[in-house]
């Protein structure tokens, strides 16, 4: 009875190693007023590498309210995903500068 | 070759605004220290009268849209410094820039008589109609007109966030109806 009650808790603790163990790291690019890839996948635990090769300031701001990196000119900024589903983002300061960013989870 | 490059100006001229027909029509073919000089201007009239709205706006939206226009023109102008400097090109003063310097302080003139609600939306809208004349002149005449390749993608990079700038300005003028 009491190994059953025990190996809850140890499957939960194997699942949240699991996860770092594939993480990766995607970069995406501002360059031009324009965010490249325009559509991309990446996994719960990724990390996000924003670039911003601009004079420009830009931001990475998702619709939903999931994130909102403010990027300097000529900067970079990272951000780890920690919750799935598709997140559509803009720039605050250049709304014509629009991204989708797939989180599976 | 010379009639069709005509054919092709005198369609542009008649798309754009009458202020633009009027400097576009009587400078000719402008030189890239001209076309340097005139972009730069265009650029310290936005920030001037940027910092005009973030002294006298009330709204809240006015008052961003006035800090967009200053971080984005002072990054442009920035820019073009860096190019003339590398570039070794002294930006020459020219009618088209005098003309751009005139109207522009007569419009900070009228604007300062305003306040409030009244200042937002006057602003806002100049800002409509100079972005749209700035663009126009970008596009008809001096990325056309720029010989250097440097030069001319620095003025596509300009074009492209004023069309922007013109969409935001509009945005807000009908937000404040
Ligand atoms: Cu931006």
């Amino acid at each position: 009875m009491s190994g059953r009650l025990f190996s809850l808790p140890i499957a939960l603790v194997f699942a949240a190693m699991v996860v770092p163990v594939h993480a990766a790291t995607i970069e995406i690019t501002m360059e031009n007023l324009v965010i490249s890839p325009a559509e991309i996948s990446a996994r719960v635990g990724d990390t996000i590498t924003w670039i911003n090769k601009d004079v420009f300031a830009h931001t990475a701001t998702a619709k939903n309210g999931d994130f909102d990196v403010t990027l300097p000119p000529k900067k970079s900024a990272t951000s780890v995903l920690k919750k799935a589903g598709t997140v559509e983002y803009y720039c605050r300061y250049h709304p014509n500068m629009k991204a989708t960013l797939k989180v599976e989870p | 070759m010379f009639t069709r490059r005509s054919a092709a100006i005198a369609a542009a001229i008649l798309l754009s605004s009458p202020a633009l027909l009027q400097s576009a029509s009587a400078a000719d073919k402008p030189t890239d220290p001209q076309i340097a000089h005139i972009a730069y201007t265009a650029g310290v009239i936005d920030i001037n009268a940027a910092k005009q709205a973030q002294k006298k706006a009330k709204s809240k939206d006015v008052k961003a849209f006035a800090e967009d226009m200053l971080r984005d023109h002072e990054a442009v102008n920035k820019q073009a410094l860096a190019l003339v400097k590398k570039l070794n090109v002294t930006p020459e003063d020219n009618d088209t820039s005098k003309a751009l310097s005139k109207q522009a302080s007569d419009k900070l003139a009228e604007l300062d008589k305003l306040s409030g609600a009244a200042f937002d939306k006057a602003y806002v809208a100049n800002e409509v109609a100079y972005h749209k004349q700035v663009n126009g002149a970008l596009e008809t005449q001096l990325i056309p007109s720029a010989n250097n390749a440097e030069l001319k993608s620095l003025l596509q990079t300009g074009l492209k966030i004023f069309q922007g700038h013109q969409q935001h300005a509009e945005h807000v003028v009908a937000e404040l109806k």
